[in-house]
């Protein structure tokens, strides 16, 4: 599998009245073809504006792509011409975004949203594109998808609305499909369905996908690679399986710990991370996360860690981070 | 488990605060300009009867329209009920007049689900949270009320200075804590949680989780904590009861439902949850149940969740199954069980 998607130290600035907001500070990873990897993070943490940022979807102003590259299938996407990322948006790279409710033209049949891109992108004639407008509609799970091409999307319910964004996703057999938060706006049983929908469809077809979400069990099932962020940049990335059980920055074991599991028996308290996420336009030249985690020291105050190999594939940033693993193995 | 865990569950107290009875509220769906013609209904609720315990927090869980939210609004009297009864502490709620109500609502809270639309901004925090004083009248030395404003921070986990600020100076999570504090301003017995936490990052989930946990504790509180997340229901909650379209289909203690769960819809909810652990997910059946809620406004007949049921059968089309206590506390409404 090769690199499909490489992102070295990612920066979008935001300017606002209280000054610059580093929305995304400096972030690097990479999405090899057809796997999904996941960034998991707090509301604020830069998770969306980085993934926005890959097809420079950045309002500006007040936002701004001020460093970095991003690699797309042997295309530098910052460099490119409006007209040529407008080529890649829809076709090579497709989002699926958090509220199927707003994302989608009210006053639109959900043929014409289907065939749109497809017609400008591959130049087809509005047959074609219909016939793979209903291919695709049958795919994602809507049946009797002729008569439903010619509905609105105020005749669809949340889920086959969001079924609707992943087919228009889908129209022009894209590389990489950007998700952002495409469940959290879903009920858990329709969440299941969507999940389980989209992990298939990325199988069979064999497209990237990078999800989108502040929810840890979401992505455990369904992820290769998670990157977790906070303030602005990747604190902890690896597989799954190193993420959920060696995790090895406090904040990755803060996010592990404060939330109730089903599977387990029910504790007493929960632990919280102490205090709030800090202020993005007041960020020093420490770790962003020092005011919150109980093995915050000098060094911390004075550099920010970088992003360093606990083994193959496994990155934490923290300068205490051998120390960090240790305690949470004698913990549990 | 330690004790206290365990108490979590035992209801040693089960004395009814409030006795719901045949709950039903029907919104009329109008069309027409001028001439306003009732042209449907929903069933948001379409009775149901439980009841809420002394010192319990009871969780009440279902998909969006479930009837959840409406439920917990008719018990506020901020709906006023279409049928049934809703008796607190002897009065039915559902027919009160003014001034009754008015001294049961000194009893009753509630706190809201996004703290960014629940506070006004206009505001100072002080003001907000000495507000329900002022509409009842209680405390009406201007000191005293400040002085009630900063104990009720300090016990919210926040600083006494904050009454002077607004709103928009503070967090999502410092928010919810002030609709917390309003709500404990007048020494409530009962407090209705609508999603109070599901706005929340999961940090900050924790830490107002846990302040629940510890008010109820200090003051004796009981809670109604509605919710769509069922690990923070189990964790939180010492009974539950599980809705679907307007209808109550399960009813048990806390562990019991979660371990033993009857109803076919609580153990779709139940496998739907993802759970935060590759190895346990990517081993475990996913029993994802086909198709969606269907419209409250045309439900199907019988068992209304007969349509998406795995365990369906005849009869379920037609019969709408009794709710019933098929063990000592725990209620299902189910007639394949």
């Amino acid at each position: 599998m090769g690199v499909l998607l490489d992102i070295k130290d990612l920066r979008t600035e935001f300017e606002t009245s209280a000054g610059i907001v580093q929305a995304v500070g400096g972030i690097s990873y990479t999405v090899n073809e057809g796997e999904t990897v996941a960034i998991v993070g707090e509301s604020g943490c830069g998770k969306s504006v980085g993934a926005m940022s890959i097809l420079r979807l950045i309002p500006d102003p007040p936002g701004k792509i001020v460093g970095g590259s991003i690699n797309f299938d042997g295309k530098d996407l910052l460099s490119l011409s409006d007209s040529e990322i407008r080529e890649i948006r829809g076709r090579d790279i497709t989002m699926v975004f958090q509220e199927p409710m707003t994302s989608l033209n009210p006053v639109l049949t959900v043929e014409k949203q289907l065939t749109e891109t497809m017609m400008h992108h591959l130049g087809v004639t509005l047959d074609e594109a219909r016939n793979r407008a209903v291919e695709i509609l049958e795919l994602v799970g809507i049946s009797d998808a002729e008569r439903r091409l010619k509905q609105y999307p105020h005749h669809f319910s949340g889920g086959m609305r969001q079924r609707v964004m992943i087919a228009m996703s889908l129209m022009c057999k894209p590389k990489l499909i950007i998700a952002d938060e495409p469940t959290t706006a879903l009920d858990v049983t329709i969440q299941a369905q969507i999940l389980e929908l989209m992990k298939g469809l990325s199988k069979k077809l064999g497209v990237a996908l990078i999800v989108i979400t502040h929810n840890l069990g979401v992505v455990a099932r369904y992820a290769d690679r998670v990157n977790v962020m906070y303030a602005g940049k990747i604190i902890e990335s690896g597989t799954a399986e190193d993420i959920y059980h060696n995790p090895k920055h406090p904040y990755t074991i803060g996010l592990l710990k404060s939330v109730p599991r089903l599977d387990l028996p029910r504790t007493e308290r929960l632990v919280p991370i102490p205090k709030q996420p800090p202020d993005l336009t007041r960020l020093d030249g420490g770790c962003a996360f020092r005011p919150r985690c109980s093995f915050a020291t000098q060094k911390c105050k004075n550099a920010i860690p970088s992003l360093e190999p606990i083994n193959d594939g496994h990155h934490a940033a923290c300068w205490h981070k051998d120390k960090v693993g240790n305690e949470v193995r004698k913990v549990s | 488990m330690s004790s206290k865990t365990l108490n979590k569950n035992s209801s040693a107290d089960s004395t009814p605060l409030i006795e719901i009875r045949d709950l039903k509220k029907y919104f009329h769906v109008n069309e027409g300009a001028i001439v306003q013609k009732k042209v449907a209904e929903v069933k948001a609720i379409d009775g149901v009867s439980f009841d809420i315990r002394k010192g319990e927090t009871l969780g009440l869980v279902g998909e969006s329209g479930c009837g959840k939210t409406t439920t917990g609004r008719c018990i506020l009297r901020l709906e006023q009920p279409s049928a049934g009864q809703i008796i607190y502490d002897g009065v039915d709620m559902a027919t009160a007049n003014p001034k009754e109500l008015s001294l049961l609502r000194q009893r009753i809270q509630v706190i809201f689900q996004d703290p960014f639309s629940s506070l006004n901004p206009r505001m100072k925090i002080g003001q907000i949270i000495a507000e329900p004083m002022a509409v009842h009248g209680i405390e009406p030395d201007p000191a005293k009320r400040d002085e009630r404003v900063s104990e009720l921070l300090t016990v919210c986990g926040l600083s006494p200075k904050m009454a002077d600020r607004y709103p928009h100076e503070m967090s999502g999570g410092q928010r919810q804590r002030v609709g917390i504090a309003r709500a404990l301003s007048l020494n409530p017995e009962f407090i209705v949680c609508d999603e109070a936490v599901s706005a929340l990052d999961v940090s900050i989930q924790a830490q107002v989780i846990n302040l629940l946990e510890d008010l109820r504790e200090e003051f004796n509180l009981t809670y109604l904590f509605i919710a769509h997340d069922l690990s923070v229901v189990r964790h939180i909650c010492n009974r539950v009861a599980v809705m679907y379209l307007g209808n109550m289909v399960e009813l048990a203690d806390c562990d019991e439902l979660f371990e033993n769960p009857l109803h076919p819809y609580t153990e779709a909810l139940l496998s739907a949850v993802p759970i935060p652990d590759p190895t346990i997910e990517k081993t475990r059946e996913h029993r994802v149940i086909e198709g969606e809620v269907p419209s409250p406004m045309n439900p199907p007949s019988g068992c209304v969740f007969h349509t998406r049921c795995p365990k369906a059968v005849e009869s379920c089309k037609k019969d709408k199954p009794k709710f019933r206590e098929i063990r000592p506390n725990h209620w299902v409404a189910c007639s394949e069980i």
